[in-house]
């Protein structure tokens, strides 16, 4: 005899849970499936837009030009304004005038283009310069993101009384301390410092040094900006230590230029401001001095070229087969056609535009008519589509009623379908027009990543577009190169987002009517 | 007076009277037809309204005004050219025709800009004569256009009566403008199908270009610099990313779309549909910039990670900055509302009976899911799953931006990989000329890429319409 097994209730009871839970499992399934999804979505927003936070403000260098001797010259060039700048530069220290790495570092502050900005006011306005102007000036990139990430993470520590100061070699000094004893809690402090060591700037009177070692009581410094206080007994003077976050090595900005940068900032010469730049400049090989100008307005009549070119071709296309054509074999063909053209990948679009505008047509490259008709044809399928149907959701009877008074066949379509399905149509054409503003690949291949430093004045004339901006910005090499392609993203993202809404609200305005 | 001739803006010149010369024979028409309607009853027997008469020959003006200027537009420079040349001094046309399109694109230049003479006697007489052929061919073309037009509306002035059916002219004009319209997607089609034809096949009679086996089945690609082109690795990249991709997007996309047709309430789907269409709505450029920024630097993270393990190999995965995984992972999410919307179609699209069939015979609700509507919607979802993936192959950015560029071979996805766009777009960005095997191959690849989406996309579009009428 078998064992008696479990009774039919349990089984089926034990059935039963396992069924449930399968189906919990696969609900959760897809719960999971949508988190996966949307939390994408948000991670990818959330990560672009905190990258690009930094772009919108930027560090500027603030400077007094007191040179009336440059309003006399007619051709200032960059040259000119530059030495002006170093000029005022030195006069603000004007203990490193005789000190050459001292200037190379100073002048490291910006590059020689920040001045650009005032050689075009300058040359807008000869009497400029007759009195003092204040003037502002990009810091350079490198120095920018250090002020924007590491510098809020200077730790400022007390050290103590300074006692005696002399100087040991050129450019090093020793400081004894006032107090009793020694330097050596200061000592601990550096002794815990965590590893790596990290490098330390001493404030003493106004003048900076960067910390060598601690020995005998006494601590060595190295100067590094800043009037030197008279060497002897400084009976007492308050020491501060600044901890760097990170070795002088490892970074772009040196240590002297910290301290230049710290100075600055004390006398109110380096200031923080909306970046303003990233929308008036064209594009540079500067990051500091980049901006989306040019791109824009490339866009913008790329964009023209597109609607021009395929709102009506793509209107009149649906016209034509929702209510001209027969049911023949060349309307089938154009029907499918036109949903496998929609589905062709973008980058084809590319080389047909590649091919036929720029090999057999000899249209210039990198110019937005032909990016304009390349992204034309790209939509078209897509126009089409959503035109016709917007086409059919017109009752027939407003065609009928049409046709019944006497209208011919193209009064009926134009002046009674066609303004029904308008909302429709125009929405398609929007989304549609969205897409194409989005588009990269296509235009990459006919030429339109080349180096627009001049806004485009006519949809003939050499341009660029903000997603290939994008893809540029991103190739850069520098580090600020980052955060100023997320800020074009979010540019290009509040763009589409607008686009999108003035569809959505002309679909949910015109659908009541219907 | 011929040569300032040539320089004067040609577009306004014609297009300005064209337009004037429309208006005068639409108001001519109108008035024309109107005088000959007098009378009380009269206007009801005219055949058509008199704006129609009017539209008639304005059209009848300027059609064929017009299509004499466009044959201008096309000719006019090859016969100035052509003449050009033929009047050229023969040691320089024994030159080659390079040297002398070169010659007489600057003398076009020069004509066109009325530049001061260089002091070059040849030079600046066949400048000279270049502006006056340019002249002439204007004139002619000017003076073709206004008899062309001036004919049209003698001829259709002739026609015009009470009895002409004027409308129905119009009607044909207009059906055969839409026409037009709706062929320009064929003359798409058949432009991208005629240039890829083409430059494949110069590209395999290049000199320097492979045999077709040779790129078809060649394992070596170095189109840069040297000249192998064995495509192989392009295709095993382009592969290998969309199946990552598909392994994100096929389960992540068809659970949503049950879990929004089956479970969830019509308040909770009016909020996410649209949030999962925001997905595809965002620019391809900004998910490489995402997958190569946050993804990639994780993914390498991970790979060493998994190094550093103790029982495995220091060297097992590649771990390199940019990876086929990164890019994978990134297109997967791009493309989880292709088929969550699309699925969720197919899903809506099973009819209602087969539903409650299921429930009624006690079935729990994903036991329905799995055993009645998937099976009924997987022709469809097979078919989202084909465009998907012609998607995937087709994608360029996020492959350009963070999958790498190295021609490889390997399973390990976090090596970096490269694909069939990257190379187009490697091969055609910068100066193209278009003489090369570096640069014709790209469209030898192109042609490869749009056969085969083309055919993804015809079996999945069959499958949809097949399916659509199996339950309409």
């Amino acid at each position: 005899m078998t064992e008696p097994g479990p009774s039919p209730e349990a089984f089926a009871e034990r059935r039963l849970k396992r069924r449930h839970a399968a189906e919990r499992r696969f609900k959760l399934y897809g719960q999971l499936a949508i988190g996966i999804a949307i939390g994408f979505l948000a991670i990818l927003l959330f990560s672009i837009a905190s990258k690009s936070v930094s772009a919108f403000s930027r560090h500027m260098l603030v400077l007094t030009i007191d040179q009336p001797d440059l309003s006399t010259r007619s051709d200032l060039a960059v040259t000119d304004l530059n030495l002006a700048v170093r000029d005022e530069l030195v006069e603000a220290f004007p203990e490193i005038a005789n000190d050459r790495t001292a200037r190379i570092d100073l002048f490291g502050l910006t590059t020689r283009l920040a001045v650009l900005p005032l050689t075009k006011s300058a040359a807008e306005d000869p009497d400029l310069f007759q009195a003092p102007i204040e003037a502002r000036f990009a810091v350079s990139d490198d120095l920018d993101l250090y002020l924007k990430n590491e510098f809020r993470t200077h730790r400022t520590v007390e050290v103590g009384r300074a006692g005696r100061l002399s100087d040991t070699r050129s450019g090093t000094f020793r400081v004894t301390d006032a107090g009793p004893d020694g330097f050596e809690t200061f000592q601990r402090f550096v002794d815990d410092q965590s590893e790596p060591r990290t490098d330390i700037l001493i404030s003493l009177e106004g003048a900076w040094f960067e910390l060598g070692a601690i020995s005998g009581a006494a601590l060595e410094l190295e100067h590094l900006a800043g009037t030197l206080p008279p060497l002897g007994e400084l009976g007492g003077a308050q020491i501060d230590a600044v901890v760097l976050p990170s070795v002088g090595e490892n970074r772009k900005v040196s240590n002297r230029q910290i301290a230049y940068t710290m100075l600055l900032k004390q006398r109110g010469m380096i200031e923080k401001r909306f970046n303003q730049t990233l929308f008036t400049n064209s594009d540079s090989t500067y990051p500091e001095l980049a901006g989306t100008a040019a791109a824009l307005i490339g866009s913008l009549f790329t964009m023209l070229i597109t609607a021009l070119f395929a709102i009506p071709v793509g209107i009149f296309a649906a016209v034509y087969l929702e209510e001209f054509a027969k049911k023949s074999i060349i309307t089938n063909i154009i029907e499918v056609n036109i949903n496998n053209l929609a589905a062709v990948p973008s980058i084809i679009f590319g080389l047909l535009g590649a091919a036929v505008f720029l090999n057999t047509l000899g249209l210039p490259r990198s110019v937005p008519l032909v990016g304009g008709l390349v992204l034309g044809l790209l939509v078209l399928p897509t126009i089409i589509i959503a035109s016709r149907a917007a086409l059919q959701s017109v009752p027939p009877s407003v065609r009928d009623a049409a046709l019944g008074l006497g209208a011919s066949h193209s009064q009926a379509v134009f002046h009674h379908v066609l303004p029904l399905a308008a909302p429709g149509i125009l929405t398609g054409a929007i989304i549609a027009m969205a897409r194409a503003l989005g588009e990269t690949a296509p235009l990459l291949l006919i030429g339109m990543v080349a180096f627009i430093s001049e806004v485009p004045r006519a949809p003939n004339d050499e341009a660029t577009v903000l997603p290939v901006l994008i893809y540029k910005w991103f190739s850069g090499a520098e580090r600020a190169w980052e955060p100023m392609t997320a800020a074009v993203i979010i540019i290009l993202l509040t763009i589409l987002v607008a686009m999108n809404l003035v569809a959505v609200l002309l679909r949910r305005r015109f659908e009541r009517r219907l | 007076m011929l040569q300032t001739f040539g320089y004067l803006p040609i577009g306004w010149l014609v297009i300005a009277p064209l337009a004037a010369a429309g208006f005068f024979a639409f108001y001519f028409g109108r008035q024309q037809i109107a005088a000959l309607a007098v009378g009380p009853t009269l206007s009801a027997r005219l055949n058509s309204q008199p704006n129609f008469h009017g539209y008639f020959l304005a059209l009848a003006t300027v059609l064929p005004a017009s299509f004499v200027f466009l044959l201008y537009l096309f000719f006019a420079d090859g016969y100035v050219r052509n003449s050009l040349i033929s009047e050229l001094p023969n040691y320089l046309t024994a030159r080659g025709p390079e040297q002398v399109d070169f010659f007489v694109n600057r003398v076009a230049d020069y004509a066109r800009n009325a530049q001061a003479a260089t002091g070059n006697l040849l030079f600046d007489a066949s400048v000279e004569r270049y502006s006056i052929l340019n002249g002439t061919a204007r004139l002619l073309g000017m003076l073709g256009a206004l008899f062309a037009g001036a004919g049209g509306f003698w001829i259709g002035r002739r026609q015009l009566s009470r009895s002409f059916p004027a409308r129905s002219y119009i009607e044909l004009c207009i059906k055969a403008a839409l026409f037009i319209c709706a062929a320009i997607a064929i003359l798409t089609t058949a432009g991208i199908v005629l240039s890829l034809v083409f430059e494949t096949i110069r590209f395999f009679s290049l000199p320097d270009g492979p045999s077709v086996t040779e790129f078809l089945f060649g394992t070596d690609w170095n189109a840069q610099t040297g000249a192998n082109f064995g495509a192989v690795p392009l295709f095993f990249g382009t592969l290998m990313i969309a199946l990552l991709a598909m392994l994100v997007a096929v389960p992540v996309g068809l659970f949503s779309a049950i879990y929004l047709s089956e479970y969830s309430s019509p308040r909770f789907r009016a909020w996410v549909k649209p949030i999962l269409e925001l997905l595809a709505g965002i620019p391809t450029v900004v998910y490489g910039f995402f997958a190569a920024t946050l993804i990639a630097p994780l993914v390498r993270n991970f790979a060493q990670w998994v190094n550093a393990l103790p029982f495995t190999p220091d060297t097992l995965l590649a771990a390199q900055p940019t990876s086929a995984l990164a890019a994978g992972l990134v297109m997967g999410v791009m493309i989880i509302p292709f088929i969550s919307s699309l699925s969720d179609d197919v899903i809506n699209a099973v009819p209602q009976p087969l539903r409650d069939g299921a429930l009624a015979m006690g079935a729990t609700k994903s036991e329905m899911i799995k055993q009645v509507i998937l099976p009924a919607a997987l022709p469809g979802i097979i078919a989202a799953i084909l465009l998907a993936v012609s998607r995937a192959i087709g994608e360029t950015m996020i492959v350009v931006m963070a999958a790498g560029g190295r021609a490889l071979i390997t399973l390990d996805p976090t090596s970096d990989i490269t694909t069939v766009t990257y190379q187009i777009v490697a091969l055609l960005t910068g100066d193209t000329a278009f003489d090369s095997a570096r640069t014709v191959s790209a469209f030898a690849l192109g042609f490869v890429l749009f056969g085969v989406t083309l055919l993804f996309n015809i079996i999945a579009l069959r499958v949809v319409q097949r399916y659509r009428e199996a339950y309409d």
